[in-house]
């Protein structure tokens, strides 16, 4: 058994790539050696901002000869089909493949030889087509060449059992090919010359020699721990922060975590603005103090070992953070000297929408819609409603929101606390584009959620009155998020909200149910109880709704549920089964059985049971006491499953007879449906 | 490969810097050219740029381009923002192999010693919609502060490049502040400070930065910008016809100064804008195609490169 090592040395990749093209390196090297008919064993890539690195361990020296027999289509087919056969089994003409008798007729047969041999010759094949299949998200050419790769391809190591593998990939024009080869090179600024290696272990252990981390998990624990360190050193909490280690993993060979101050005069910015403008700017992470507000240190990793201990680089890093921190500080000053409302007059200069208007147009719809749900929100006042609505969208012209649109809300929250707005209404503001997915926080204040809903409810309305509706992979303007949104705040805060009163298209509506149905099977209700309570129609208002779905479920999971379910099944399939039978049948059996027609004891008793059941119904449906009509219905399935056992129902000779018991299981069937479409759930 | 760092003591004024990347670029083959004599906003304007980097010849150079982005004017109150600065072009076509080396070796030139600092290539891509142009590649961070932005042209006119150019841009005011730990722009010292006349670059370009923001903002005649802008673009289509790929170009230049003093002069609604800007974008790309058949026309075929 030998190892194959594999290195991709190129000029400096995106961070948010490596990660996705390790993965892709490895999935298609595998796909290569099993269509090869390679065995082999361990698989593992790796990224670094300058390599792809992959070993495959436990591939066979040699592969022996195969023989592949592939049936064709019957002798005489279509001149299409035989050609498809003809490609797909590499054959020429016919005159190469067999004609057989396989007992069904004459069939084409095509004999396939593999050739067996040197694992080795078989890999440069395959190394090559693996790369021209790699899927960078953006590619490029350099020099006079043709070939594209994410950056400038330098050098590639191809080593399989110790041995460099004969291969080299041309870049094209008028560039020298790139042969395999066993060497490799080391950290840009730590290591010069070159690095000859003889396997994955010795890959691995010269290129640390070499300053090189190549596995992206161990520069991650480097960065942590190391961060963690100092910032214990200095009695301060690492801030974490998964995507900026991400990242900063991608863009360091050899992390070097440093501590660096943030200058004091900072300090009363809001904490978000320098957390935002050290992530997003700087690739700092920010840290805390006891108390949990924001220290004045930061964490920079450097992708070097300096002479001097890294003095310099911090000295440096603190005087860029100072200078984008002053442009914070600078917007943050000037931004308070003029009030939110001193800002809307620009707002109309914003168009939101080309037909939709500008974001001005936009604040006056949404402030006639947070005051309408300020109503159906317990503890919301619709005066604060109406001023957070107003004042909502006005930092948008700020100039920190210029600068760090990821802030929007957050700083007019500030802006609205500086003018000594009451707290509801700046929290609202910086509430209001709440959630941003399924994971972020709901907004709960009273005054928050209506403004919430009302901002996220005027762009499904207005998106959709201009006809642009989320189709399957494309959504610009979020609005499958802006539909979920609305779900949760309403769901999460149980807000009664007749949403037929703010929506008016159907359409919209349902795609609102859909969001809805999705989310809750991803919450692992069952979908065909979903789908019993959503056909019944006409319910707007989600928290009635899933209440029901709620009741139907825990009904169902009861054995008085499931036989009162096989006890309807019966009802409606004979109902249904003579309801095709005749055309006119539904017409005649709808409303409830005459009571003189009732014969036995065991009809009589159903019907009787109907009533309690329908008498109990009304009041519970009324109070949306789902749970309680649920109980109702316990008492129907003892005298149904009497009925089905003594009564027959299509008694041929008594036709009023049979149309009255046929009255009485439509009974059946409609009451229960009157709480959920029950025939959409399966047994 | 000479050494010119060894030359040449590190700059310590904003000339000096100019001076040493010029001295640098040259020693690496490339033509020391002189500003384009235009308003433009980037050095990427200069026809050495953009129309050179199309065509199956190669092209080494460098020069520095005063530009120009009116809207950037901040009255010279801003430490950080001018609406007139300069950049620093090498343009190198098709990049050689070691392109990133020789970036770094121009590090070193004007002082940047990188076992004491920390130099990093961050993911930029580069778009310019007026040129029709995009290319891949990084801003460089030196300990955190970006010097310099290097890109390999992809596309030039809404045409594939046939040699990929590396393009380096150092915006040199931005890099003078780095390396003489300077807060604002203004107190850059712009020769030497042993000089017998020592000035800053405020000395030199506040009063002009004050001006013209205000000549931007302000004053600037919207009608006549307009009529000059519609004057350049007929100009620009006609000489195209004449087959005069150059003035043309040049043309195009104009009508995009044009339409950026407007922008700052905020008479340009949203709606307006990219339609302004697909217009100099259809100059760019009639005048990038014209001058591309007069290089077929003309070209002996690609001379020996490497790269």
């Amino acid at each position: 058994m030998a190892e194959l090592l594999l290195e991709l040395l190129s000029e400096e990749i995106p961070a948010r790539m490596q990660t996705r093209a390790a993965d892709d390196l490895k999935r298609l090297v595998c796909d290569g050696l099993k269509a090869a008919g390679l065995e082999f064993g361990d698989v593992r890539a790796f990224a670094t901002p300058r390599r792809l690195a992959l070993v495959v361990e436990g591939l066979p020296t040699a592969r022996a000869d195969v023989c592949e027999e592939r049936r064709g289509p019957r002798v005489g087919a279509p001149e299409q089909a035989v050609q498809g056969f003809l490609k797909g089994a590499g054959l020429a003409s016919l005159d190469q493949a067999e004609k057989r008798d396989s007992g069904k007729g004459e069939f084409w047969f095509a004999v396939i030889k593999k050739k067996g041999g040197p694992t080795a010759e078989a890999l440069p094949g395959i190394i090559d087509k693996v790369m021209k299949a790699l899927p960078w998200p953006k590619s490029m050419k350099w020099g006079s060449g043709t070939m594209t790769w994410v950056r400038p391809l330098q050098s590639i190591v191809a080593l399989f059992d110790g041995k460099v593998l004969a291969g080299e990939i041309a870049p094209g024009g008028a560039m020298a090919p790139i042969r395999f080869g066993d060497t490799t090179r080391g950290h840009r600024f730590l290591s010069s010359g070159s690095i000859r290696v003889s396997g994955f272990a010795d890959y691995v252990a010269k290129l640390q020699a070499a300053h090189v981390i190549l596995d992206p998990a161990e520069r991650k624990k480097i960065v942590l721990a190391g961060a963690q360190q100092l910032c214990a050193e200095a009695q301060v909490a690492l801030k974490s922060d998964d995507g900026l280690l991400d990242e900063v993993a991608g863009l360091v060979e050899w992390p070097v975590p440093m501590l660096g101050t943030i200058d004091g005069k900072f300090m009363d910015v809001p904490p978000e603005v320098l957390i935002v403008s050290m992530k997003t700017h700087q690739r700092y992470f920010a840290t805390t103090a006891k108390d949990g507000t924001l220290a004045n240190r930061f964490v920079v990793v450097a992708n070097t070992v300096a002479r001097d201990g890294g003095a310099a680089i911090v000295d440096g890093n603190e005087r860029v953070l100072r200078a984008r921190l002053s442009d914070a500080k600078f917007f943050w000053d000037h931004d308070r000297k003029a009030r939110l409302e001193e800002r809307l007059p620009a707002l109309k200069d914003i168009v939101f929408h080309a037909k939709l208007g500008t974001q001005a147009d936009r604040v006056t719809r949404i402030e006639i819609l947070a005051d309408k749900i300020a109503t159906y929100v317990k503890g919301a006042d619709s005066a604060q409603a109406i001023l957070a609505a107003h004042l909502c969208k006005a930092d948008l012209v700020s100039g920190m929101v210029g600068e760090f649109p990821e802030l929007q809300g957050i700083m007019g929250r500030y802006y609205a606390l500086d003018e000594k707005l009451p707290a509801a209404v700046a929290d609202a503001i910086g509430d209001h584009y709440a959630p941003a997915g399924p994971n972020d926080r709901c907004p709960s204040a009273p005054v928050s959620i209506a403004v919430a809903l009302a901002d996220k409810l005027d762009s499904l309305t207005s998106f959709w009155s201009i006809g642009e509706k989320p189709t399957g992979s494309r959504d610009p303007f979020a609005l499958r998020r802006a539909a979920l949104g609305v779900i949760r705040i309403v769901v999460e805060n149980g807000i009664r909200l007749p949403l037929s009163h703010f929506v008016k298209s159907g359409d919209l509506l349902e795609f609102l149910a859909e969001r809805l149905k999705v989310q809750m099977r991803e919450k692992g209700v069952r979908h065909d109880v979903v789908d019993a309570v959503f056909a019944l129609g006409g319910e707007d208002d989600l928290v009635r709704l899933l209440a029901r779905v709620e009741a139907v479920q825990s009904l169902l999971g009861t054995d008085a549920g499931k036989n009162l379910l096989t006890a309807y099944g019966r009802a409606a399939n004979i109902v249904r089964a003579e309801e095709k039978k005749d055309k006119t049948l539904a017409a005649s059996i709808a409303g409830a059985p005459e009571v003189t027609l009732l014969e036995q004891a065991e009809e009589k008793a159903v019907a009787s049971a109907l009533h309690d059941v329908e008498r109990a119904l009304g009041p519970a449906l009324k109070a949306e006491d789902f749970a309680g009509a649920m109980k109702a219905f316990a008492g129907l399935r003892a005298p149904i499953d009497s009925f089905f056992e003594k009564v027959t129902v299509n008694v041929a000779d008594k036709p009023d007879l049979r149309i009255n018991r046929l009255k009485l299981l439509n009974q059946i069937r409609a009451t229960m449906d009157s709480v959920a479409d029950f025939s959409k759930i399966e047994g | 490969m000479s050494n010119p760092s060894a030359a040449r003591a590190k700059p310590t004024c904003f000339q000096e810097l100019i001076l040493t990347l010029q001295e640098y670029w040259a020693s690496q083959g490339c033509l020391i050219l002189q500003p384009f004599d235009m308003e433009m906003g980037a050095g990427t304007f200069h026809p050495a740029t953009t129309l050179r980097a199309l065509g199956p010849r190669p092209w080494y150079a460098a020069y520095v381009q005063p530009s120009r982005r009116p809207s950037d004017g901040r009255y010279g109150e801003n430490p950080m923002r001018l609406q007139h600065y300069y950049q620093f072009q090498a343009i190198l076509k098709p990049s050689p192999a070691d392109i990133l080396e020789r970036y770094l070796g121009s590090l070193e030139a004007i002082g940047i010693d990188t076992s004491l600092h920390d130099i990093r290539f961050v993911e930029d891509d580069w778009e310019s919609p007026t040129l029709g142009a995009w290319g891949l590649g990084w801003e460089v961070w030196c300990d955190g502060s970006e010097v310099s932005q290097f890109t390999y042209f992809q596309q030039v006119g809404g045409i594939e490049v046939e040699l990929v150019s590396g393009e380096i841009t150092y915006g040199l005011e931005r890099l003078a502040m780095y390396l003489f730990d300077k807060k604002t722009i203004y107190d850059l010292p712009f020769n030497r400070a042993d000089s017998e006349v020592p000035l800053t670059y405020g000395d030199v370009y506040l009063q002009n930065e004050q001006e013209q923001s205000t000549y931007n903002f302000e004053v600037a005649d919207t009608d006549m910008l307009f009529r000059h802008f519609a004057d350049a673009e007929k100009e620009c289509q006609r000489v195209i016809e004449r087959k005069l790929p150059l003035p043309a170009y040049e043309q195009c230049i104009k009508a995009s100064h044009c339409f950026n003093l407007l922008d700052a002069r905020g008479v340009i609604s949203v709606t307006e804008r990219q339609s302004y800007i697909l217009r100099v974008r259809d100059l760019a790309k009639a005048c990038c195609e014209a001058w591309l058949v007069t290089q077929k026309e003309a070209a002996p075929g690609p001379s020996k490169v490497e790269g």
